[in-house]
């Protein structure tokens, strides 16, 4: 659906996390096999407060606060996953995964297939993301690379509202397993939202947030509202089009090479570590599918294979944003 | 109740001859692994018999168990086909996981057997799992996780157990103390004298029982689902047995001597279970070598059955990721096969 299309609909007002908890309300209400669980998810209300209210609404059993280990809660989740009911599991930042990474890639990842198909993996994994709480390397990390490179895996990452709202539904009514990966300085980030309880934001499908005739941005979470400032700013000299593109796995390669099939320049922000990840995935499908179209050396724009330190100025120095973006595109405009 | 139970004539027959029926497949794939028929690795539960026999026979046909990487046994004494089974093992379409999982993965959701697995320590969490779905949606199942003792100092173990004793989740698990953790015994893996000594940290009982002897481990599973069904959370067995091969095939075993095998071998569960069902005038010498007879047509058959049984084809490969399927891997299983691609221009 293209982000006219959503705005055609009937919407409201709310800020990332209010569209998060209203994801999974409206989910828990439509399917009694729906429920949360993780660290400090019920009476704590989540330590970034996205589940918030719910454990009163719910009542415990339907948000069950776990003990701290990664590892149990994950694979607990998977195993319930797997006989037939539908956890959505919150691990508090990112950076927990690693604790809980042998139930995600050999058991989350690896039981439908290695059983022939006959097991379903109805499990969401909800996990916050970024840098720029001054929050330092173990609460700080941007990972979705990990999650989007393992098969069997599916990975989303909303970058407005109203996609952290169709992402999060699409996840929790997913078969499949789904990480959903929130940036957490983008919780307070507003916009319009669909009030429809059937909407779903389909995982597969990248949005074009702008649409520009000169550079292709392909940004992700906090840095798509970035970067349609810096598209804005920019108008009068150059015309960007930004494209959130939404799911990570599976990446929509055709809406994605159209774009630079039309403007011939491409500028790929993410805000994960540069080697290795979702820049390299996507300018590889740019190559593979339209190499004749590119007019310019493709532009990454990410974290320069650091961790995220804590003092302010080391962070801001690491950390990408839209001046980042803006340098990306001037470079090649 | 279970298919079968040793409350009963008829049960404790048809335990005698899940326990035969496991020797034998294992001691067939074991052979045809020999001969290179079987790819992969097999690791065999010959010797172990009494545990898996003994909890499922305490188990209801509905419950959950999640296996390990030894699980043949567990297979077979929840009631699977061996047909399947074979045909797994030589990585044919028919198997119960078409070919993608083999000896170490075989799984049957439907059937309540939640995977054999290739983790060390991965079986209790999945266990975990399933009871929390049992009791998250009123159902009268339990789930027994099968674990070995070497997995009992996994990290993951522990915060299965946690959870399902904090959360009182119909969660039964079985530890399998086969006395060596690959090659490694289990002495110099664990400084208890039990390894149910586990249970004390998450306020449940622990109890060792006689893996050798398939009524004792049927007793303590037995009390266990008792426990977890009337909603008092899991209990942690432990079950001394022995496995008589090595940790896999081909594993040369230069951790441990004959004497000690036969000395093991002495206490065999097959042949203690059939000595008290003669003596009980249950059973006659001719009787076993009659069940013995049909357990190796059975197994037979099973070879045959997986001999003859198609190959997957190369592109099912691409098949049974998702439930939903994705264009990367779609691209894959569409592609023209063996045409050599055409050069230059955008390849979309």
């Amino acid at each position: 659906m293209t982000a006219q299309a959503e705005l055609e609909q009937q919407t409201e007002t709310r800020t990332v996390r209010e569209a998060i908890r209203q994801a999974l309300r409206e989910e828990m209400e439509r399917d009694e096999d729906v429920y949360v669980m993780g660290e400090d998810v019920g009476l704590f209300g989540g330590v970034l407060e996205v589940t918030g209210g719910l454990y009163e609404e719910f009542g415990e059993e339907r948000v069950r606060d776990t003990p701290i280990a990664e590892a149990g809660f994950v694979g607990a989740a998977t195993g319930a996953a797997a006989t037939g009911t539908r956890p959505v599991v919150e691990i508090m930042f990112s950076d927990f995964m690693g604790v809980s990474m042998e139930q995600t890639m050999n058991q989350m990842a690896k039981m439908r297939y290695m059983f022939g198909g006959k097991t379903e993996m109805p499990v969401t994994v909800r996990t916050t993301e970024g840098g720029g709480m001054g929050a330092a390397s173990q609460h700080s990390g941007t990972v979705h690379a990990w999650i989007a490179h393992f098969p069997g895996l599916k990975a989303v990452a909303p970058g407005t509202p109203a996609s952290a709202k169709g992402l999060t539904k699409a996840a929790v009514r997913s078969d499949d397993p789904v990480f959903v990966f929130e940036n957490k300085m983008i919780y307070e980030q507003e916009g319009e939202v669909p009030t429809d309880e059937d909407f779903t934001v389909p995982i597969g499908e990248a949005n074009v947030e702008r649409e520009g005739e000169d550079v292709t941005v392909v940004a992700t979470q906090r840095l798509v509202g970035e970067s349609l400032d810096v598209a804005e700013r920019l108008d009068a000299e150059t015309s960007v089009e930004v494209i959130d593109p939404r799911s990570l796995y599976p990446l929509d390669t055709e809406t994605i090479v159209e774009s630079v099939r039309k403007t011939g320049r491409l500028v790929v922000a993410d805000e994960s570590p540069l080697s290795y990840g979702i820049h390299a995935e996507v300018a590889t499908r740019v190559m593979e599918n339209g190499f004749y179209s590119l007019d310019a050396p493709i532009q990454r724009v990410g974290t320069p294979d650091t961790h995220m330190p804590f003092s302010p100025p080391l962070e801001q120095e690491v950390l990408p944003d839209g001046e980042g973006v803006r340098d990306a595109i001037e470079r090649i405009a | 109740m279970s298919d079968y139970t040793l409350e009963t004539e008829e049960g404790r027959r048809e335990a005698l001859r899940r326990m035969l029926t496991i020797r034998e497949f294992d001691t067939t794939a074991g052979e045809y692994f020999a001969d290179g028929e079987i790819p992969g690795f097999v690791h065999l539960y010959i010797g172990e018999e009494a545990v898996g026999v003994g909890a499922c026979a305490a188990l209801d046909p509905d419950d959950y168990i999640a296996s390990t990487h030894r699980g043949h046994g567990h297979c077979i004494a929840k009631g699977l086909d061996p047909d399947l089974m074979m045909a797994e093992l030589f990585g044919k379409r028919d198997g119960y996981c078409n070919g993608k999982g083999g000896s170490m993965h075989i799984a049957d959701v439907e059937s309540g057997m939640l995977g054999a697995n290739g983790i060390v320590g991965a079986g209790p969490p999945m266990a975990t799992g399933a009871a929390l779905t049992i009791d998250y949606q009123d159902r009268d199942e339990v789930a027994l996780g099968f674990l070995g003792d070497g997995a009992v100092a996994q990290g993951q173990v522990h915060e299965a157990v946690n959870l399902a004793s904090t959360w009182d989740l119909p969660a039964i698990f079985l530890v399998e103390n086969n006395q060596y953790g690959e090659g490694t015994p289990v002495e110099k893996q664990h400084n208890v004298d039990n390894l149910s000594d586990t249970a004390g940290a998450y306020d449940i009982p622990g109890v060792t029982v006689d893996g050798m002897d398939v009524t004792a481990v049927a007793e303590a599973v037995e009390e266990a689902r008792k426990r977890a069904r009337a909603g008092d959370g899991p209990t942690f067995i432990e079950a001394e047995t022995y496995r008589y091969r090595g940790h896999y095939e081909g594993d040369e075993q230069p951790y441990r001597d004959e004497d000690e095998i036969e000395r093991w071998k002495q206490r065999d569960a097959i042949e203690s279970f059939k000595g008290r069902l003669i003596d009980r005038g249950e059973l006659t010498e001719e009787e076993f070598e009659d069940l013995r007879a049909e357990v190796e047509a059975t197994i037979a058959d099973a070879v045959e059955y997986a001999q003859e049984a198609e190959p997957p084809a190369p592109e099912e490969a691409y098949e049974d990721m998702f439930g939903e399927p994705v264009p990367e891997i779609e691209a894959f299983a569409n592609r023209p096969r063996a045409d050599g691609g055409a050069k230059g221009g955008d390849s979309s």
